[in-house]
Formats: C-alpha cells, sequence, structure tokens
C-alpha cells in the first residue's frame, strides 16, 4: 500500500508552507465565540439525563419507571426493552454492547435507562425516581481474574465483528479474551536456553482518563426516517456509518454534524454517546441533548491497564538477542477500540531493535470495569516504556552507556519493522533522532546522586485505514473554502488544510476557511485519529487544489488558446506569454457573468491492496524522549529537570503548531507516567472527580521543555509530510521511567508516585543490607 | 424552589433577573443570557473552565450562586473581548499558538486579566501560583506562560 504525493507544488512565489501561521481559529476560541456542542441550540430541544448502574455486575430484575414518566416535565422514559425493533447490539470493532442494558449490566456506570425533559434538573430529578432492582453477579474485577479458568465469562452470546474491525478473523471464542493479536519470528525457546544475558519482569500500567475538558455533548434529532446528530465526534464518518446500522436507516438518512470539540485524545474517537443520544430523541421524538458531567464521561471511554509479562536475552557484549512478551489489556466490559489498541501495543512490544527470535501474545480481555477505548499513543505508551526498561537493563548488564546501546541496535531506515518482516519497512532515521534528544536534554552533563537520565525510542503504527477525500471549491470573488473531514479538537488541523491548499493556489491563507464536518456534504475522511490529519487528509486537500489549480489553467488555456502546460500559476493568478488573469476574472470568464464556482476534488485510497493493519502501517511515528529527573528519596517525590521530544515529521506544515502539540504530549505522558490512575476496586471507580483524579497542572511543568522537529522529507503526506503529537505522549513515560531507573531506582509499575518510589527506594536499601 | 430576584451588572450593563435561589452563575450566563464562553467541565471548582471574574476577582461559576452575585459586577469573555486592553491578550496568545482547542482558555484569560490588575504577574512563579486553578490538557502550559510574560510586560513581545 502506497499513498504517495501525486502533485508537485505550483511555481509558487511563496512558500505557505513550513510557516508557522497564526491559528485560523484564533480569534473565535480566544473571545468565546467558538461554538462546541454544548454551545448549541436546536428548536424544541429537550435535555436528556443517563440512569447509570450502580453496580458492577448484575442481573436486571426490574426497572420501576412509572414515577420518572409521571413527573410533570418528563416527556419519555427509555428502557432497554423499549429498542426491540432496532439492530440490539453496537461496537465499531465488535458487536457486543446494548444500547441500555437489557437484562444485565456489566459494569458500573453501564447506561441502564434514560430521561428526556424539558430541562437538566427534571431530567436529573426523573432518573432519581426510577427504581431497578439487580440481582448481583461475581465481579471480575481484573485481566488475572478474567483468564483465570473457573472465571465468570462476561459475553457468553456468540458476538459479530463490528464494520470498523478492520483485524482480521475474531479469534475462536476463548473465555474472556475478545481478540488476541501474535506476532512470532524464529525460536524463542531455543535463543533463550543459549542467552548470556537475560532480564525480566512482570510491569503493571495503569487506567488512565483522557480527561478532554469538554466531556462527550450529542444533540440527536429522528425525524421521519432521518437521523440528524450534532457531535462532540472525532470520526462522524464512523458514527454515521453506525448509527444507519443500528437504526436500520440508509447511510445518506444520518447526518452527523461536528461543531468545534473541546479535546479529543481519543475520548471522542468512534461512537460513544450518540445511539443512545438517538435511541431518547426517537422515544421523546423531539430532538434530545445528552452532555456527560465528568465522572459520566470517565465511564464512557478510558485507557486500558495493562498486565505485561516481559523477557530480553542479549549477548553478554549487548546484541539484541530474542525478545518474549505477554500482555493483557483491560478493555471493560465491552471491547470498544480494544482490539486495535491490543495490535498496536503488540506491533509496539519488540521495539525498533532487530531480534533473532520474537514472540508476542497480546491479549485483549473483558472485565467488570468501564470500558476502555482509545487514547492519545494507545498501545505504544503501554509496551515502549517496559521495552526500553529493560534495553537499558541489558546495556548495564553489558557495560553500555544507553545512548550507544540505542546506536549499536536500532534498525535503520528501510529494515523490516515487524520482525516476521510483513507490512511497512522503518521510514524513520531513528539513530539520528535519538542522538538529537539525548543532546538537548545534556546527555553528558554532570549529575549528583539521585539524578537520573533517560532516553526511549519506540514506533506507533500510525494512520488507520487510509481513505480520505476532500474538495476544495473556488468561489466567483476568489475566495476558497476547503471541505475536509478533519475535527478540529485542538491540533490546528484547520490552519495546516488551508496553508496547503494556499501553497497549491498560491493565495493567502485569509482567503480560505475550513470548517468542520457535515456528513451530508463534507466528502468522506475516514478519521481524525491515529496522526492521520497532516498525512492522509492533508494530502486528499492538496490533490483537490491542485485539481481546482488545473481547472482554472484549463479556462485561462481555452480562453487564450494556448497548450496549458505553457502556463504558470503565480500569486493567485494564471499568466502566460499573452498576459494575465487573476483567479476571480477566470471564473467570470468561465461562466459569463459574476457567478458560479469551480470545485477541484481530491482522493487518497489504498493503492496496490486494501489498506489492511496487516499491510500497513501509512507510516510508522516515531516516538522519542528524553529526560533528565532528580528523585527526592525522603518523599519519592520526581521533579522533571529536563525533557525533549521527537517530532520526526517528514515535512513541518506548520512549525509552532508541531511544537505546541508536543508540549501537550509531554504533560500528558508526565501525568500517565507520575501519578494519573483510574482505581477500580471490586469493580467500583473510587476516582470519579477531578479532585481525587489528578491531572498535570501548571506546576508540573518540566523545568525545561525542549520540542525538536526533524525534517527528512520521508513522509507520505504532502510535501513529505507525516503525522506527529502521538509520539512524544509513548515516549515520555518511557523516558521518565528509564530515568528513574538511572537514579537508582527501577520501577515495575506505573504511575511512578511518591509513595510507590519511596517504598521501592527502601525496599532497595534493605535488599542491600 | 424559591425564586429570587437579582439585579446585578454583567458585562458593563445592568440586568434584573428572576431566578431560582440555587441556580449556579453559569447557568443563569450560559442560559439566560445566552454567553456561552465560560464551559461546565469538572463541576467542582479544579479545571477553571468557568471562570468569570466577580468585582474583579475570578470565581468559578460552575460553583457560584448567582444569588451571590447580586449588586455585583460580573466580567464574562465576551465583556472582556469588547475592551482595549483585551487586544493585547489576544496579540500574546496568538503570536504563541496559546491556544489549541480552546476550551479553557476564556477562563485563562480572565484569570491572567485578574492577575495583572492584581500586579501578580512579575516573575513565571507568581504566573505559575497565579494559573494553579486552571487545567489546560492540550497545550503543556509552556505557551500559556509564555503569553503571560509577554501580557505581563504590557504586551510587548
Amino acid at each position: 500500500m502506497s499513498v504517495d504525493a501525486a502533485t508537485a507544488a505550483p511555481g509558487a512565489a511563496t512558500e505557505r508552507v513550513g510557516r508557522s501561521e497564526e491559528r485560523k481559529d484564533l480569534a473565535e476560541k480566544i473571545r468565546g465565540e467558538a461554538q462546541f456542542a454544548g454551545d448549541l441550540e436546536v428548536p424544541r430541544m429537550l435535555h436528556g439525563k443517563v440512569l447509570r448502574s450502580e453496580v458492577p455486575h448484575a442481573r436486571i430484575v426490574s426497572i420501576d419507571t412509572e414515577a420518572a414518566a409521571a413527573l410533570e416535565g418528563v416527556v419519555a422514559v427509555l428502557v432497554g426493552t423499549d429498542l426491540g425493533g432496532f439492530n440490539p447490539l453496537w461496537g465499531h470493532a465488535i458487536k457486543d454492547r446494548p444500547i441500555l442494558a437489557i437484562d444485565r449490566v456489566r459494569f458500573q456506570g453501564e447506561p441502564v435507562a434514560a430521561v428526556a425533559a424539558v430541562d437538566e434538573a427534571t431530567a436529573e430529578a426523573a432518573v432519581r425516581l426510577i427504581a431497578v432492582e439487580y440481582e448481583e453477579l461475581p465481579v471480575v474485577d481484573t485481566v488475572m481474574a478474567a483468564i483465570a479458568p473457573d472465571a465468570p465469562i462476561l459475553h457468553e452470546e456468540e458476538v459479530e465483528r463490528g464494520l470498523f474491525h478492520g483485524l482480521g478473523d475474531l479469534p475462536e471464542e476463548e473465555g474472556n479474551v475478545c481478540y488476541r493479536y501474535r506476532l512470532d519470528a524464529g525460536s524463542v525457546e531455543l535463543d533463550e536456553a543459549e542467552a548470556e544475558i537475560t532480564v525480566e519482569g512482570e510491569y503493571e500500567f495503569p487506567a488512565v482518563f483522557q480527561y478532554s475538558m469538554e466531556t462527550h455533548t450529542v444533540i440527536a434529532d429522528f425525524g421521519d426516517g432521518e437521523v440528524t446528530l450534532w457531535a462532540s465526534c472525532q470520526h462522524p464518518f464512523l458514527v454515521r456509518a453506525e448509527i444507519a446500522d443500528l437504526f436500520k436507516l440508509p447511510i445518506g438518512r444520518v447526518r452527523v454534524i461536528v461543531p468545534y470539540l473541546g479535546g479529543g485524545f481519543g475520548s471522542k474517537s468512534y461512537t460513544k454517546m450518540e445511539p443512545l443520544t438517538t435511541a431518547l430523541a426517537w422515544k421523546a421524538g423531539r430532538p434530545v441533548r445528552i452532555q456527560n458531567r465528568v465522572d459520566e464521561s470517565m465511564v464512557t471511554t478510558r485507557r486500558h491497564g495493562m498486565r505485561c509479562r516481559m523477557r530480553t536475552t542479549a549477548k553478554a557484549d549487548g546484541t539484541l538477542v530474542s525478545r518474549n512478551v505477554r500482555l493483557w489489556l483491560d478493555t471493560g466490559a465491552y471491547a470498544d477500540n480494544g482490539p486495535r489498541v491490543c495490535a498496536t501495543a503488540g506491533d509496539a512490544a519488540p521495539g525498533p531493535y532487530r531480534w533473532d527470535a520474537v514472540s508476542v501474545d497480546a491479549n485483549c480481555v473483558y472485565t467488570n470495569t468501564s470500558p476502555a477505548g482509545s487514547y492519545r499513543a494507545f498501545g505504544a505508551v503501554h509496551t515502549h516504556w517496559i521495552g526500553e526498561m529493560q534495553i537499558d537493563e541489558i546495556a548495564r548488564k553489558a557495560g553500555l552507556d544507553p545512548l550507544e546501546m540505542r546506536r549499536r541496535s536500532l534498525l535503520r531506515k528501510g529494515e523490516p519493522v515487524r520482525p516476521d518482516g510483513t507490512g511497512k519497512p522503518l521510514d524513520a532515521d531513528l539513530i539520528g533522532d535519538v542522538e538529537k534528544a539525548a543532546a538537548a536534554v545534556g546527555w553528558d552533563d554532570p549529575k549528583s546522586a539521585w539524578v537520573g537520565r533517560g532516553v526511549s525510542v519506540g514506533l506507533l503504527a500510525a494512520g488507520a485505514h487510509p481513505v480520505s477525500r476532500a474538495g476544495v471549491r473556488m468561489e466567483a470573488d476568489g475566495s476558497v473554502e476547503v471541505n475536509v473531514g478533519t475535527t478540529e479538537m485542538g491540533q490546528g488541523a484547520r490552519t495546516v488544510m488551508a496553508q496547503i491548499a494556499c501553497q497549491e493556489l498560491d493565495i493567502d491563507l485569509g482567503r480560505v476557511t475550513v470548517q468542520g464536518a457535515d456528513t451530508r456534504f463534507t466528502p468522506y475522511d475516514r478519521s481524525t485519529g491515529a496522526s492521520r490529519s497532516t498525512t492522509l487528509a492533508g494530502l486528499a486537500v492538496q490533490r483537490a487544489a491542485a485539481d481546482l489549480r488545473r481547472r482554472l489553467v484549463e479556462t485561462a488555456a481555452s480562453r487564450w488558446g494556448v497548450e496549458p502546460e505553457s502556463l504558470e500559476v503565480r500569486d493567485g493568478a494564471v499568466h502566460g506569454a499573452g498576459g494575465s488573469a487573476t483567479y476571480e476574472e477566470l471564473i467570470a470568464m468561465r461562466f459569463g457573468f459574476v457567478g458560479g464556482e469551480v470545485i477541484g476534488e481530491g482522493e487518497v485510497r489504498p493503492e496496490g491492496g486494501t489498506g489492511s493493519y496487516a499491510e500497513g502501517p501509512v507510516f510508522w511515528e516515531v516516538c522519542i524522549a528524553a529526560a533528565r529527573i532528580r528523585v527526592d528519596p525522603d518523599t519519592g517525590r520526581i521533579a522533571v529537570e529536563r525533557t525533549a521530544t521527537i517530532a520526526d515529521v517528514g515535512k513541518a506544515i506548520n512549525p509552532l503548531l508541531v511544537e505546541r502539540q508536543d508540549e501537550g504530549a509531554v504533560l500528558q505522558g508526565i501525568g500517565n507516567a507520575l501519578f494519573e490512575e483510574m482505581v477500580f476496586d471490586g469493580g467500583y471507580l473510587t476516582n470519579d472527580t477531578l479532585l481525587d483524579y489528578r491531572v498535570p497542572r501548571i506546576e508540573d511543568m518540566p523545568e525545561s521543555m525542549r520540542g525538536i522537529i526533524v525534517e527528512n522529507a520521508d513522509g507520505p503526506g504532502p510535501y513529505g509530510a507525516k503525522g506527529c503529537g502521538e509520539g512524544a505522549q509513548a515516549a515520555t513515560p518511557a523516558a521518565l521511567a528509564t530515568a528513574l531507573a538511572d537514579a537508582g531506582v527501577p520501577m515495575t509499575e506505573l504511575p511512578l508516585t511518591p509513595e510507590r518510589v519511596w517504598r521501592r527506594i527502601n525496599q532497595l536499601k534493605e535488599e542491600q543490607g | 424552589m424559591a425564586d429570587a430576584r437579582l439585579a446585578l451588572t454583567v458585562n458593563g450593563v445592568p440586568r434584573e433577573l428572576t431566578v431560582p435561589e440555587r441556580e449556579l452563575l453559569l447557568d443563569t450566563l450560559r442560559d439566560r443570557l445566552g454567553l456561552k464562553g465560560a464551559k461546565r467541565s469538572c463541576d467542582v471548582q479544579v479545571c477553571g473552565v468557568c471562570t468569570v471574574l466577580v468585582d474583579g476577582e475570578p470565581v468559578s461559576a460552575c460553583t457560584y450562586l448567582a444569588v451571590d452575585a447580586a449588586g455585583r459586577e460580573v466580567l464574562t469573555i465576551e465583556g472582556f473581548a469588547e475592551s482595549e486592553e483585551f487586544a493585547e491578550f489576544e496579540r500574546a496568545f496568538a503570536d504563541r499558538a496559546a491556544v489549541q482547542c480552546g476550551f479553557c482558555t476564556a477562563g485563562i484569560v480572565l484569570t491572567l486579566k485578574s492577575l495583572r490588575d492584581a500586579g501578580e504577574l512579575g516573575s513565571r512563579e507568581a504566573i505559575v501560583e497565579g494559573l494553579d486553578g486552571n487545567v489546560c490538557r492540550c497545550t503543556g502550559y509552556k505557551s500559556i506562560v509564555e503569553a503571560a510574560e509577554a501580557i505581563a510586560a504590557g504586551g510587548r513581545s
């Protein structure tokens, strides 16, 4: 599969890409004018509230809604058994999830009933009047409990693949394991028997919450055989398909409109609150809004917790030999994006090194906890730190500096990344990158006791399915609308897409507007995630703008009776031997009056394959960070002195936005590594407010934070670009954990809370006597 | 739930409203007055996206009763955006791309305004302390600190 850039830039007088242009959405956002889903008012709109299960696992004996329905101001009360006319189950990967629980709840927080009322307070009051009788069932609260031989099975019925499973066949029914990803090359057993250095351990990664500050918010209107949604969603076209499938409607009768998103980070990928809001609107016969509270968003989606056993072997001189990985990801009660997270974690587990033998067995496991899905750098973030801890341990045993160890062992451009030789080979200069990161944190600077520095290198399968389309439309006055399905959730996509169109048309940024997707009018785009938008949607925009340019040139050529090849496009006009005409003049010539528009189309689709996960990825996102930390041995508290991350982007369309996005990734990585954790106790989430769940605040900023942009023009996107924004998040926890080990405190469990670190320091002191 | 008569000034305009005694200022602003710039997120006074200024002091409108604003002056981002002073803030944020999703931005801008008015933007430490009540999940804060430093310097970059 390839998605080569088919179009060269015109003979532009001005470079419009590679410049840190001001964000297109800046003024609207800083003035408080930008509209998010919760700011919209739809005529006759009701407000919905959800009754969620109080218990992690139970049979529903009865639901009494009589008092709720009788409350003044209540328009509709919905329970699972009302929905018999629609398809019963949804899930883009695995159809395992009812819109509302029917006879059984599988996690605390699972929607059981919903109320639509004239205002939110009334809906909330009505929800409190619904009485549910539960008969509690044994709770499977951890992955280890879930894979125990006598574990209760969460999904006994046969499940179907979802519309966007995309990962081959479902495995044979295997207890609570809903998906399994394996990588095998060589004979790990043979190599392990002969190993001169062996390091091994069992590791724990926490469940964490994405906390996009705007909670999931959806307005649904279910008219006459037609659904309209205004939704805080990253992937409107996939939501459209799932809603159409679930409610038995043609795809063209479902319309999804996406305003600005108040952050996404994966939490708004695929389908979340849209099915329930749609169902409630159907029952009410009026538009309904459901806006989650933070505690509700926390149980709507989260990052997978994980247990992992890893063993790495090497020769005495540090030459790597084999890696053996078994891991279990806690996907909660429903699969959500668990299968893809599992495949990505498996792909990232070997790390970008050369091996004689590799065995990876990654399992996605159901438990009675809230469902887990996508969160920035998923999969990679899970296994990257563990693999890198073991590389460092081998380096220590072989007497090598960690940086030297990586210089010797990292894959080079063109070598296969997957140890079985399948998929896309390495498309980046990792050694050059890691040298830059290490230098930026002062790798060789002297350091005192309890100070450590670490470096980490990994790869993340990026791009998802390579299908993106775009239209670029020029009005008679020369103003341009870029029609592209990318969701603006803070990353600056609207600015970048506009810059690409400007480059192709050689016009100023002020002439271009970019809006959110409306699936009725916006060309298809697979999704906004997997760092894919600049690479794939950006390439579609580049092609669409080039197509528009071609049409304008053809108009001039036919008017002037010359060959198109003899003409040049520069500064918003077409120039030839016989004269020049601005785009506005050309459109007037084309139609003979002051109306009409010209539309260019661009498309990216799999070339020479199906675009499957196994053929891919579209590109390997580079995940590289370095860090210097100091730990207080008396408190276990870690201070992050310096971080450096690499944005290996091929070509930075807007360098400032690249840097800014990676700074955010570093802080999220710090949160994930040092203190964020959703704490479940027997299936009950015990820290479901921001008082108890701590996210990084301004004082958590590293003392020095460097973002380094590397531009080798080696990406498949426009001008050699490839995506960024996730790599830094995968690499940061690994750099912090390896730095802490370098300071003398090797840990096997994240987050690296002061208490945990302090206990480990004392344990090590005791061991050393 | 009893209703209360409420007289206050919002963005320089005197308002008289009848609101339930339990109504939160955030709901009054967003739902009665159509001022959607203040956002709702954590509901527990941690995240700062609902920050507005009451008599010049930042408050979390998600946990502040509307009736407690009686007789006071409320400034929201919509009001501040009309002022000449705002242009400095806008330029400082624009030049450093200190806005990403934008959900937290209004609260941060208003907090910074109150800090500057109180003369509390003098150092990086003061900025960090002053913005402790405003979470931003996108930026990593560095750009916001840089913008705040520029604002402290009177908009000079």
